[in-house]
């Protein structure tokens, strides 16, 4: 998957936050065991290993049997980390999923990195763009996207803590650090990482990064944005987005197909609510993309701060 | 070796679990029998003899684990659960109907240790208790039993792969082997053989058996504990439908219930039997 930049103070990628968060769960909690199928130094999980070796299991490159394992091992009292690449873990065993940990109530995280057109260069099949909406069909799973290396540490404790199944997208890039350690990471709490009233920008994952970029250059023309994390995205914070409508217009954006994900979760409360708002997505539009890095993919497929700053303009323009 | 006297009562024991199969797929309308008849002694010699587990208490954290891995067989699982205690045999009237007793176990039921009924995950489930229980050093043993039809699935080998890979000798597989899937004969369709030769080159302790001799069944349930640093298969030959002479060896009877007059002439023939 090639070799990511080494991050800075302020940088780090949100699979990093996991295998810190790894780290002291292991000393926290003895029950903490981790699976991955066989890309344990890119999901930062070696680290975990490193550490815990007795309680580290590399399942190789076979995701459901994987999957199946961290079941029998939470029913057995454990909490099982079930980790891959989003495209292989999700693709390979979403009926693992549905039969051993989500009927069967596993106490099983499953831990997915390598999210969306962010990865680049590997191309299409291993840009996971419709996990979101898979997991968010799964009765008992909720679903988070972290934001930051922070937030993806905080959020990876929360999520031992509470008994059941769990989804955890991640990223592999380095992104902004944008929390810091005083941030209250809840389950089901969106927060609020720009304030404003013009527009309100409701995102996940990476784009809440181009989402701020974005704000930042419109703020320098008077438009003032707001832009949320909504980093659980099941079950999804209705305040916030009914908070949200108030502005007029929401837009969301996600690194994810439009189809199932964040923009189908923020459209879904807004017709049950009867919001009274302008609303549109900003997403992959439907399509598998092709190689290059992100900066070029999310130019070219119109994910990134310019393509986030045209679509304010435009709504705000239909404003009038 | 096993004793006349346990042999007897086990038989006995098979042969009530039939009885019991039989009946709820009558009672339910629908459900699958072929499969139920075929792992009758298998499930017998496990329940009634050499697992240990407490009915009353099903979470106790040193029992011995069971799992359906062929799932759609709840006649037979659910049968021998409600005579030893797990839940109330008057429950038996909601098979297939509102409640715990759905058509494929669901771990609200006390003794499913696991939802199953999507083939080819129990193995892997099996080998992650048999993985948990020697972390926690304890020494129970995890009975995962199998359908031959089954063992198409490719994760079925994922998780020989693995248990061979961590020596997981507290795993103990049972192919419940009675030749016949859903819609045809297993060799017919995508032949399985030689499933012990497969195992084996997997890295497993094999054993090949009578399916339907008790004592060589319970004597090799005995043996495999002994068995160390690799997981054991146990082999087992059966017929499916086993019992009732018109559904032996016949895929139509994989999953549908007799009419009134069918289930009179099942019945006589295994009381008989």
């Amino acid at each position: 998957m090639g070799t990511p930049a080494t991050p800075t103070a302020n940088e780090a990628a949100t699979r990093d936050g996991y295998g810190n968060a790894l780290i002291k769960l292991g000393a926290s909690d003895s029950n903490v065991v981790v699976l991955d199928a066989g890309v344990s130094d890119s999901t930062r999980t070696n680290k975990f290993q490193e550490k815990y070796p007795e309680r580290f299991f590399n399942m190789g490159i076979s995701e459901g049997d994987m999957v199946c394992t961290a079941a029998g091992m939470a029913k057995c009292g454990k909490t099982a980390f079930a980790t891959s690449f989003i495209c292989f873990l999700l693709g390979r065993s979403m009926d693992q999923i549905l039969v051993s940990v989500a009927y069967s109530d596993s106490n099983v995280k499953i831990i997915g990195t390598h999210a969306g057109l962010a990865i680049g260069e590997d191309g299409p099949t291993a840009q996971a763009i419709g996990d979101v909406g898979y997991m968010r069909a799964v009765p008992n799973f909720i679903v988070i996207c972290p934001a930051d290396a922070v937030e993806a540490e905080k959020a990876i404790i929360e999520v031992a803590k509470r008994k059941g199944p769990a989804y955890v997208r991640l990223g592999r890039g380095n992104v902004r650090t944008i929390y810091d350690d005083n941030y209250n990471f809840e389950i089901g709490k969106a927060s609020v990482v720009a304030e404003g009233n013009d527009v309100a920008i409701i995102a996940s994952g990476i784009m809440v990064q181009e989402s701020l970029a974005a704000a930042e250059v419109l703020k320098k023309e008077g438009i003032n944005v707001r832009v949320i994390n909504m980093s659980t995205i099941k079950p999804i914070d209705r305040q916030a987005i009914i908070a949200a409508a108030e502005t007029g217009t929401v837009i969301t954006t996600e690194d994810h197909n439009i189809y199932g994900g964040l923009g189908s979760a923020v459209a879904e409360v807004i017709a049950e609510e009867n919001l009274d708002v302008k609303f549109s997505m900003i997403g992959v539009k439907d399509r598998f993309a092709e190689s290059d890095s992100q900066k070029v993919l999310f130019k070219k497929y119109g994910l990134d701060a310019e393509a986030i700053a045209v679509a304010v303009k435009k709504a705000i323009a239909a404003k009038g | 070796m096993a004793d006349a006297a346990t042999v007897a009562k086990l038989k006995t024991k098979a042969k009530m679990l039939r009885i019991a199969s039989v009946k709820l797929v009558y009672q339910a309308g629908s459900g699958h029998p072929g499969g139920s008849l075929s792992a009758a002694d298998i499930v017998a010699a496990l329940f009634y003899h050499q697992m240990k587990y407490d009915a009353k208490n099903p979470d106790w954290p040193d029992r011995d684990r069971f799992i359906l891995s062929k799932g759609h067989c709840t006649p037979l699982l659910y049968s021998v659960f409600a005579d030893v205690g797990y839940f109330p045999k008057e429950e038996l009237a909601t098979y297939r109907r509102l409640g715990r007793l759905t058509g494929h176990p669901n771990p609200k039921l006390p003794g499913v240790e696991i939802a199953t009924g999507s083939l080819g995950q129990g193995l892997s489930v099996g080998h992650g208790m048999a993985l948990a229980g020697r972390l926690d050093k304890r020494d129970y043993y995890v009975y995962v039993l199998l359908g031959d039809g089954e063992l198409n699935e490719g994760q079925v080998w994922e998780a020989a792969m693995s248990a061979a890979h961590y020596k997981s000798d507290h795993l103990i597989a049972i192919v419940d082997n009675n030749k016949v899937a859903q819609d045809n004969m297993t060799a017919a369709m995508k032949n399985v053989e030689p499933v012990d030769k497969k195992f084996e080159a997997f890295g497993w302790q094999v054993y090949r058996i009578d399916g339907h001799d008790m004592a060589q069944i319970v004597d090799t349930l005995a043996a495999v504990r002994k068995v160390k640093g690799k997981p054991v298969v146990i082999v087992a030959d059966t017929v499916k439908g086993k019992g009732v002479s018109y559904m032996e060896g016949k895929p139509d009877w994989h999953g549908k219930a007799p009419s009134e007059e069918l289930y009179r002439k099942a019945l006589d023939e295994l009381e008989k039997g």
